[in-house]
Order: structure tokens, then sequence, then C-alpha cells
């Protein structure tokens, strides 16, 4: 259910778990490797500990906002090669204003909160490390 | 005095060589204070930056937390999961 997977995301498995009668509405959200400049994959890696834990706490403080909601969260590691996913979620509720409004939370937080990391594979076989921040040091600035 | 696992990932575990080591510091120590033991005692770690994330315990925290015997605290790159 919600996890760190080396397997391919099957978007299938994950409704199926998911759907029923009392939720109404259901949204996806996938986020895939895209092909910038001559980026062929995508090798992901984590801590991985504590992005397990960090999973079931966004998990659960969303649920404590949004208690009809239900939510599972997938995130590969590992290469993932350009056009498949690297992370799933699926968020579904009785309505769909809040099946829209927790996909779009967890994608943020998840963003913001999992310790996870791209390292871009390039087409000569290079790779480099992806830094959100743009800068070019050696990591991270900011310390909240 | 503490002995606490620091933990590497990612770019800063290839700028240190290692991912994980044991440094000592006084009990309560800042993070901030292990940081400066930790470029002291770890090859490469000079580059690490000023302000790393850190995390204590598998949880993020600031510069400022205080450590205790046994602690893990893992440094982390700026995240870009997703």
């Amino acid at each position: 259910m919600n996890k760190l997977t080396r397997a391919r995301i099957s978007v299938e498995a994950l409704l199926g778990q998911i759907q029923s009668g009392e939720r109404g509405g259901t949204c996806v959200f996938l986020g895939t490797v895209r092909n910038d400049g001559d980026v062929t994959a995508i090798d992901y890696s984590a801590y991985d500990e504590m992005a397990r834990e960090e999973i079931v706490r966004l998990i659960d403080e969303a649920q404590a906002r949004w208690p009809a909601a239900k939510i599972i969260v997938q995130h590969r590691l590992g290469v993932v090669p350009v056009g498949e996913a690297s992370v799933a979620i699926v968020a579904a509720a009785p309505h769909r204003d809040e099946a829209f409004t927790v996909c779009r939370h967890m994608i943020e937080e998840i963003k913001k909160r999992l310790p996870i990391w791209k390292k871009e594979i390039h087409a000569d076989g290079t790779s480099t490390w992806v830094d959100p921040s743009g800068k070019q040091i050696a990591g991270g600035l900011r310390d909240s | 005095m503490a002995e606490i696992t620091v933990r590497f990932f990612a770019r800063y575990a290839e700028l240190t060589g290692c991912q994980a080591t044991s440094v000592e510091v006084p009990e309560s120590a800042t993070i901030s204070e292990l940081l400066e033991r930790v470029r002291e005692t770890v090859p490469g770690a000079r580059d690490l930056p000023p302000r790393p994330l850190a995390a204590l315990n598998l949880r993020q925290v600031k510069l400022d937390a205080r450590v205790s015997d046994g602690d893990e605290v893992a440094l982390l790159p700026p995240l870009s999961g997703g």
C-alpha cells in the first residue's frame, strides 16, 4: 500500500485498494520522469527509514484534517526511465472537491518533506544531482 | 560525552566518501556544534554547506536541536522527491 518501491507503480492496484461505495470522488496524481534535455532516466535514492515514517506522518496529518478521505502514496526508488511514474498519490473522498484538495496537498507536502533525492542520468552516461534550490553549492541552505 | 551516528545521503555521501560515521560531542551539544565536529573529523565534510538540512532520529529539526548519546543525525541535501 503506502510504500517506497523499486517496482513499476500499478495505478489499477492502488485504485483497487481505495475505491469504495462511500467515496464518490477519486483523484490520481502521477509524477512522471520528463525528457528534459538529454535526460534518459532519474535515479532516486532515499533515507529509507525516515521516508517511510514521513509518509505515515503525512497521511496521518491529512486524515486528521480530512477524516473522510483515504490516501495512498507510493514513491519509486532506483532508476526510473523517462515516461514512467516516479510517484503516485491516490486520494478518495465522499465528494470530488475534497479528493482534489487532498491529492494536491499530498504532492506538495511530499516534495517538501520526503528525504528523497534525484540524480539525472544523461544520454552520454554522465549523471548530475538535481538541486531544486538551483544553487551551485553542495547542498541546502535552509534549516527548517 | 555523547556518541552520535551521523549519516550522509546523496551528494553529501559523495562529498564525504561515506554513508555513516560515529562522532563524539559533549552531551546536549547542538546539531550546529556536531556539524563543526563533523567538519573537523570527516574528510570532505568541509565542503558541506554552512547550514544543511538535518534530521534527528528520523525527523527534520533545526540546527539548534540538541543531541543525546545514541542519537542518529542525518545531513540531508535539498530534498527533490516527486
